[in-house]
């Protein structure tokens, strides 16, 4: 905490009703022009951690992270009443309204801005570049996995603490004994050498006048009761009842539906729409025409979907008409090639001589890895609706980034950020895809043309094919062994760099290292997709470390082992997963084991994958994880987050695939961008290991592995390497030979 | 198309209502927009996700490729008649807050849907039955062996004797490790 406790600020008050409420910020001597609508005034804070304890001994963490399923107003809210000893019954989670003036009650002076790096993309949302901010400490950003190594450790466990220690500080006064005497539990004070105990709720409003401790005692790891415990999710009842209410179950009175279709190619405008036939069907109210899409409004989401197939629209031409997927990757080879001819490369790692290693080497290897574009396809297709009534602007959606969404809002219809409201709902699914505010600034342009509140929700073809992808990449590979098998220099030059900015990660200890990248832009939008570019290099790495333990002849889990010696904690991930996996049994033909590991947000995920493969198909059989997040604050929900993280990038291993033809996306819905259903799902078996390591995140860390272990299992199986993916693009019934393998 | 409205009249989860509606819209959004229960949810469109899934005459239905005229005089249960009229929570339901199925919750009521519709036919199936009936419903967040495990755990508790093995229970906390191989055949 120490670099944060000259940070951190909180504060105290009473809120009508004497209800204690204590806030944390963190302060900042920077603050940049892309904050601005976020933050009116200077020295105006931004939320993140709130707790308020109720005069019926309540308490309720109040998080300022979006909710779609990773449980994490749960995890926060652990993480708040384990330093407060409160009752775990009594407590309960809310998410922090999209308001300034919510969040700036009591918490003071001071936003967050400061010491670590936070991945542009999280906040491209507000207007322009942004710079550095400490991780989704605030606007209200959910992703990178930050919650609960960010808001969590600096932001709830701090309110909790404090809010302890003011209500010992009053009950100290009022009981006449000093406050070292006196300990929380359950939600009471106790003096134990008197016998006496009160509930917290006694001492709220008396606390609520104290100046709080600008740092509170902390637990320790032994200390904690809460944390550490599969609490059930406080979100779950209301999602086996349907009740529920999603941003697509917004209801407005007077609320007409709108259906959407956007410029087949990204890029391309409106030109011309012969709405006549449309606006004649029933139920339809009115066309609105947009830059780049067009939208009809009608009395139902049916009848818009039937009269928006009505429409003879026109869009615009575009340098961009012509292009295709081979196109794209023809396009960046040459790009790289160029990049490399003109000494032009950017260096992410240049360590001892790689070349000249590579050139020495006993053995060489060079390898070619490619993955496709690849959509969100959150089961929620994205939605808003929104209402522009007597100057105001109101928004109802799911998204990852309310405060964001809300200055996006009003910037792209130039309206007053205090005009605008958001009223944030739980996501189905977000991964990423929610975090940008295409959908809800289109909610509301329509809205506005139509005078009256509109839903507005994207068909699922629109949301295939208007997404913002995880970016198609190309990552190219030599490597060298010496005379002892030893790996001794590696080269990998890729396109495009996003984020995050340490991948690609290659935790091994290689004494000569080049990591170099060239830009090639596209066309087509990218954004986060869940675990970001730990996806896409997570296969690329882990799979060509695979490619050289076999060339030198070694066991992939042992030639990895042999490299993780400066890496304990990696190390230990490592072995525990090929012990549970029983890694050293054989298996019999047609069946193959695989070995992954990532490090990502924070955390460290090993991946045992088996595969058996049957006419050529591929059946994945079990997955083993092995997951170090540090601690973990609900074990049961970190393994859901595994097991979900698992499925989610087995999906785009086994079948992932968003291509382009003629400048546009081909895919549209589920027959074509097909998912992992329950009869191909694998066993996984997660273990969790609690390191001392600092706490990392868990929502993305189990994306990034699961591909490369299944690769190399394919190849255990079948001698195929699988070097681009989704796997469904080779034939496994026969063996392709390798060709690339020289010395 | 037809553009001609009809009174349309079905038992929605016991009640009996009638809508004004085009025959051929889907039943999906006569349920959603005229009838406001919005536990059944829009997913794609073409009967390939399974999110909108409710029972007619207890079959398992797609109610966006479903014509609203084919609910006429028909029993209609979506996920808010899903509880008893008591409102107790269905063995499906409380086996899957047992189990912590959903993540983001979006696919479920359609897989409580079709998981009902499963176990009033077959009381106690097997991974393959259940696969066979759920194959239909995607769960984004990738939770079918939760989905599995909870399927199996009602159909248990629904059975005349309850069955509890508090060593597999101990286990599964203490070692925080989550292993649903005792569950599976397949393969």
């Amino acid at each position: 905490m120490g670099k944060w406790s000259r940070r951190a600020f909180i504060a105290g008050g009473v809120l009508t009703g004497g209800v204690l409420a204590v806030g944390v910020a963190i302060r900042t001597g920077r603050r940049t022009d892309e904050l601005a609508p976020m933050v009116t005034t200077e020295g105006e804070a931004l939320v993140n951690a709130w707790v308020k304890v109720h005069p019926d001994n309540r308490v309720t963490a109040i998080v300022a992270h979006s909710e779609m399923g990773q449980g994490v107003h749960t995890a926060l809210a652990q993480m708040l009443a384990d330093e407060m000893d409160a009752d775990w019954s009594l407590v309960s989670a809310m998410e922090a309204p999209a308001e300034k003036s919510y969040a700036n009650y009591a918490v003071g002076k001071g936003f967050v801005l400061g010491d670590a790096d936070i991945p542009t993309w999280l906040v491209r949302t507000v207007d322009g570049a942004f710079q550095k901010i400490v991780e989704t400490m605030s606007l209200q950003i959910t992703g990178g996995s930050a919650s609960v190594r960010a808001t969590g450790v600096y932001g709830l466990r701090v309110a909790g603490a404090a809010a302890r220690q003011m209500l010992i500080d009053v009950a100290a006064d009022r009981w006449e004994v000093p406050a070292s005497e006196l300990t929380a539990e359950n939600s009471y004070i106790v003096h134990a050498a008197s016998d006496r105990r009160a509930p917290f709720a006694e001492f709220a409003e008396a606390a609520g006048q104290l100046t709080p401790s600008a740092t509170p005692q902390l637990k320790a790891a032994s200390e904690f009761k809460i944390i550490g415990e599969s609490k059930q999710r406080f979100d779950i009842p209301g999602k086996v009842d349907g009740t529920t209410e999603f941003g697509i179950d917004a209801q407005v009175p007077g609320m007409q539906y709108a259906a959407i279709v956007h410029a087949p190619v990204f890029g391309a405008t409106l030109t011309e729409v012969n709405d006549a036939k449309a606006l004649a069907m029933p139920g339809v109210t009115g066309v609105v025409n947009l830059e780049n899409a067009v939208a009809v409004v009608a009395s139902g989401y049916w009848q818009a979907s039937q009269a928006l197939q009505a429409l003879d629209v026109s869009w615009s031409t575009t340098g961009t008409d012509g292009v295709s997927q081979d196109a794209i990757f023809e396009q960046f080879r040459a790009d790289m090639d160029a990049t490399l001819a003109n000494n032009d490369e950017t260096f992410d790692k240049d360590e001892g001589d790689a070349r000249a290693a590579i050139d020495n080497a006993k053995v060489k290897v060079s390898a070619e890895y490619t993955v496709p574009y690849l959509a969100h396809a959150c089961m929620e297709p994205v939605n808003a609706t929104a209402w522009e009534h007597d100057g105001q602007l109101e928004v109802w959606t799911g998204c990852q980034n309310p405060l964001g969404f809300r200055a996006a809002i009003a910037d792209a219809l130039d309206i007053d950020f205090d005009n605008v409201s958001l009223h944030n709902a739980p996501m189905g699914g977000g991964f990423g895809r929610k975090a940008t505010p295409d959908y809800a600034i289109e909610a509301a342009q329509v809205a506005r043309a139509a005078g009256t509140p509109v839903k507005l929700i994207w068909s699922r073809e629109e949301d295939v094919k208007h997404d913002h992808y995880r970016p198609a990449i190309m990552s190219r590979f030599e490597g060298g062994l010496n005379e002892d098998g030893k790996l001794v220099g590696w080269d990998n030059q890729y396109v495009d760099k996003h984020e995050p900015a340490e991948a690609p990660v290659v935790p091994y200890s290689i004494a000569n290292t080049r990591i170099h990248h060239a830009s090639s832009p596209t066309h087509v939008p990218f954004g986060p997709w869940r675990s970001v570019d730990h996806s896409q290099h997570g296969f690329f790495t882990e799979s060509f470390v695979d490619e050289m333990a076999h060339a030198a002849g070694t066991d992939p889990y042992q030639f990895r082992r042999a490299m993780l010696a400066d890496h304990p904690r990696l190390l230990t991930v490592l072995d525990r997963a090929a012990s549970e996996a029983n890694w050293d049994v054989p298996m019999t033909a047609g069946r193959g084991r695989g070995i992954s590991l990532q490090e990502s947000f924070g955390s460290v995920v090993a991946q045992v994958v088996e595969v058996t493969i049957n006419e050529g198909k591929v059946a994945v059989d079990r997955v083993v994880v092995v997951s170090d997040t540090g601690m973990a604050v609900n074990p049961d929900g970190v393994i859901a987050q595994m097991e979900s993280g698992v499925i989610y990038g087995l999906t785009a291993a086994l079948y992932g695939e968003v291509s382009i033809a003629e400048g546009a996306v081909t895919q549209s819905n589920f027959h074509d961008y097909q998912m992992v259903r329950m009869h191909e799902a694998p066993v996984i078996e997660t273990h969790i290991v609690n390191s001392d390591a600092a706490w990392g995140g868990a929502g993305e860390p189990g994306t990034p592995g699961i591909a490369p272990a299944l690769a190399n299992a394919i190849f255990a199986a079948t001698g195929t390497r699988i070097r681009q993916l989704p796997v469904a693009k080779y034939d496994l019934e026969y063996r392709v030979t390798e060709t690339d393998e020289v010395g | 198309m037809s553009s001609q409205t009809k009174p349309i009249t079905m038992v929605v989860n016991g009640q009996s209502q009638t809508i004004e509606a085009d025959p051929a819209q889907p039943l999906l959004w006569a349920i959603r927009e005229q009838l406001a229960l919005t536990g059944t949810k829009f997913g794609c469109g073409i009967a390939q996700c399974g999110a909108c899934t409710v029972q007619l005459n207890g079959q398992p239905i797609r109610s966006c490729v479903t014509p609203v005229a084919a609910a006429e005089g028909a029993q209609i249960t979506t996920i808010e008649g899903l509880k008893a009229a008591d409102g107790s929570l269905h063995p499906l339901q409380q086996a899957w807050i047992d189990e912590q199925v959903p993540q983001c919750g979006y696919c479920q009521s359609g897989q409580l849907m079709s998981a009902s519709a499963l176990l009033a036919s077959t009381p106690n199936p097997t991974d393959a039955e259940i696969n066979t009936a759920m194959q239909g419903n995607v769960c984004r967040c990738g939770m079918y062996n939760r989905i599995r495990r909870a399927i199996h755990k009602a159909a248990n508790s629904s059975a005349a004797v309850a069955f509890f093995d508090p060593q597999a229970d101990a286990s599964k906390t203490a070692d925080q490790t989550s292993s649903n191989r005792q569950e599976m055949n397949h393969g």
